[in-house]
């Protein structure tokens, strides 16, 4: 047996000893930066989702609180059986029985897929134009994007009203240009919800689109032209596969707020038929029915899981990618 | 009118560049240059970054287009046609490779656009891994392979499509340099094999000279000189030139007539008359061909005293800094044969340089 092979103990000069006490305060901290995260999403999500979906097990009543159970502490074990035994799945049944929460739901997807749909139409060719536009002029355009954030969206939306009503700046136009004789009814239609819901999220469609897009290595794209690629096939063959994470940050990022979207569709939207944000905002303000407004909160969480989990697992493979 | 450096009688004209210009802003990267490159030859355009090299291949590529003159390859006009129906294809400095695709993805990428049917695709791109021996990684992710590996991925990509004049743009300045000699040597055989005509943009004068059948030097959008490697080497038309390709000392003269040269060294022996009696010039000495003794060598009939104030020690040899007469430094290189591998001179030592008429060039220009 050789002498190097044995592995000899790290012989303890006094020099160590400060030096680990400092890796050791370091690791503490590094620790610690890691469980940040952690504890802010138990704070901040973990335990109101829990209140929440307690709620979503309990009976409507007219109290303050409006609902049943309230936990009784000072009761004891009693108290917590007495509690458990009360919470029901009341609320899920009701609304997985009325059509109404169901049309809802549908409605929310529907305005989501095709908004989301017709934000990657639009956002797409931009991001694209601003990507492919001289390298100084791009800080301005992006920022010409992100712009309208400066004003409150509330005033925006509003502001969309005053454009779409009967004597709006839009049928003034039309009727000017002679397009439309008798000026049509914009507002309060479905059409209005896609024009403001298209119009708010257009900045989250272009920036993650604008993000791969820029930093698409142009040599690609000659490589391409070179082994037989004219622009249109170039395009298809490699900067549209390159920018799918793109494309899916953008989707999701539109598509699971627009799904919940409430100011919108109750500012520009009919009354013919809900999504589920406002069905929502209904049943907890105006019927004051907690448990099933929580109901419908829960039940919306498990529906956007789906494409949440699904852009997850799209960008761990990204990242994959890229080691 | 281009010295093409005596383009080789059974090699016919593929490439001609006549009076090319391009021209980028007030910047003039090309400057109506002309230049012939023969079908089969690997040919390299050599020059210090910003001469215009990497412009003129990309012109040839069809990414950039002449401001002036024209392109012929084959003898057809290909100035305007664009990159995608020239029958050249290029290897990227990057290598440009698709990191969405795995490795046979990539090299199969041109036929696909030739909507070649997808068995033949497969059988020559594996015949095509087999010559840049990548047999077998034909599914790995482009991330997965190393950069010597990615290098010739590019190769392969690039040759598949049995382009008539393969472009290789820096195609080694990412390997480090064991490997990149290695390589050199392969893509000589590559080409001698195929029977492709290259044409390589290099910074890099010893890869040039290593792999090349001529070289075009160039500076600032102009040809310099465009030889064999050996000719560029030993016959330099330049003090630019001389002093741009390997080492070497120059030496201001007057021609003094009947193979002599009058320098402020005193007077020095050449082997002919390179120009009028009076001319100045400049005489070019090669570390290499100068010899070096302690003694004043007898008969030797150029011979001067100096004394070594710099050495470079490179294993196989050693670089002298000898200092003249008249304070002017000499670089002398010479065999470490001493005992034990050791240089021969040290710092201080007094010696005399000497050297044979026929081992200088004496420039014009």
């Amino acid at each position: 047996m050789s002498i190097e092979s044995k592995p000899s103990p790290r012989p303890a000069s006094p020099a160590d000893a400060p030096l680990k006490g400092r890796d050791k305060k370091r690791d503490w901290a590094s620790r610690l930066v890691v469980l940040l995260p952690y504890l802010w999403l138990v704070l901040f999500f973990l335990v109101p989702f829990a209140i929440v979906f307690k709620i979503s097990l309990s009976q409507t009543v007219m109290a303050q609180p409006p609902y049943l159970p309230v936990f009784d502490l000072a009761a004891g074990w009693q108290g917590v059986t007495n509690f458990v035994a009360q919470l029901s799945l009341d609320t899920y049944t009701l609304i997985g029985s009325d059509d109404l929460y169901l049309l809802s739901y549908l409605k929310s997807l529907q305005v989501a897929a095709v908004s989301t749909a017709i934000l990657l139409l639009i956002g797409y060719p931009l991001a694209y134009g601003i990507a492919r536009s001289p390298r100084g002029l791009q800080p301005l355009l992006v920022m010409l994007v992100v712009l309208p954030f400066w004003t409150s969206f509330l005033i925006r939306i509003y502001a969309w009203i005053n454009i779409l009503q009967r004597d709006g700046l839009l049928n003034d136009v039309l009727v000017t240009l002679h397009i439309v004789d008798k000026p049509p009814a914009w507002l309060s239609s479905d059409t209005a919800i896609y024009i403001g819901v298209i119009y708010s999220y257009l900045p989250f469609m272009v920036l993650p689109l604008y993000a791969v897009l820029e930093k698409m290595d142009q040599a690609l794209l000659e490589a391409a032209a070179d082994l037989g690629c004219t622009r249109v096939a170039a395009f298809w063959r490699v900067t549209l596969p390159l920018s799918w994470p793109g494309v899916a940050a953008g989707a999701l990022l539109c598509f699971i707020p627009i799904v919940g979207e409430f100011v919108i569709p109750d500012l520009l939207g009919g009354s013919e038929s809900l999504m589920i944000g406002q069905t929502l905002w209904t049943e907890f303000f105006s019927n004051r029915d907690w448990p099933v407004a929580s109901a419908i909160a829960v039940a919306l969480l498990g529906l956007l899981l789906v494409p949440i989990l699904l852009y997850e697992r799209l960008q761990r493979r990204a990242l994959a990618g890229e080691n | 009118m281009a010295d093409d450096g005596g383009l080789a009688g059974d090699k016919p004209v593929l490439v001609r560049f006549e009076s090319v210009a391009k021209h980028f802003g007030a910047l003039i990267a090309v400057d109506a240059l002309s230049l012939d490159i023969g079908r089969g030859e690997f040919f390299a355009l050599l020059g210090p970054s910003g001469c215009g090299k990497t412009t003129l291949l990309r012109m040839l590529a069809g990414f950039e287009t002449p401001s002036a003159g024209r392109i012929l390859l084959d003898g057809e006009d290909i100035s305007s046609v664009p990159p995608h129906r020239r029958p050249v294809n290029m290897m990227f400095q990057s290598y440009a490779l698709f990191p969405h695709l795995n490795v046979e993805k990539n090299v199969g990428f041109g036929l696909r656009q030739e909507n070649m049917p997808r068995a033949e695709i497969a059988e020559r791109v594996e015949a095509m891994l087999a010559l840049v021996r990548l047999s077998g990684y034909g599914k790995r992710r482009i991330d997965q392979l190393s950069g010597g590996q990615r290098q010739r991925v590019a190769l392969a990509r690039a040759l598949i499509k049995q382009p008539r004049v393969l472009l290789l743009d820096e195609p080694l300045a990412a390997l480090d340099k064991k490997l990149r000699a290695e390589t050199q040597f392969e893509l000589m055989e590559l080409q001698r094999k195929l029977g492709t005509t290259f044409v390589i943009v290099t910074h890099d004068q010893e890869e040039a000279m290593i792999v090349a059948d001529r070289i075009a030097v160039m500076e600032r959008g102009r040809l310099m000189q465009v030889a064999k490697p050996a000719e560029i080497y030993e016959r330099p038309n330049s003090r630019w030139v001389a002093d741009f390709i390997g080492e070497v000392t120059l030496i201001e003269g007057r021609m003094a007539g009947a193979g002599a040269l009058e320098t402020a060294l005193g007077r020095l022996r050449i082997a002919a008359e390179a120009a009028a009696p009076g001319a100045t010039v400049w005489l070019a000495l090669r570390p290499e061909k100068l010899r070096m003794s302690r003694e004043r060598p007898a008969g030797e009939v150029n011979a001067l005293a100096g004394t070594v104030f710099e050495i470079g020690y490179r294993g196989d040899i050693s670089i002298y800094k000898v200092r003249l007469a008249d304070g002017s430094p000499m670089k002398v290189s010479l065999a470490n044969t001493g005992a034990g591998g050791a240089p021969l001179f040290s710092s201080d030592d007094r010696v005399w340089l000497s050297w044979p008429p026929e081992a200088g060039v004496v420039l014009t220009r």
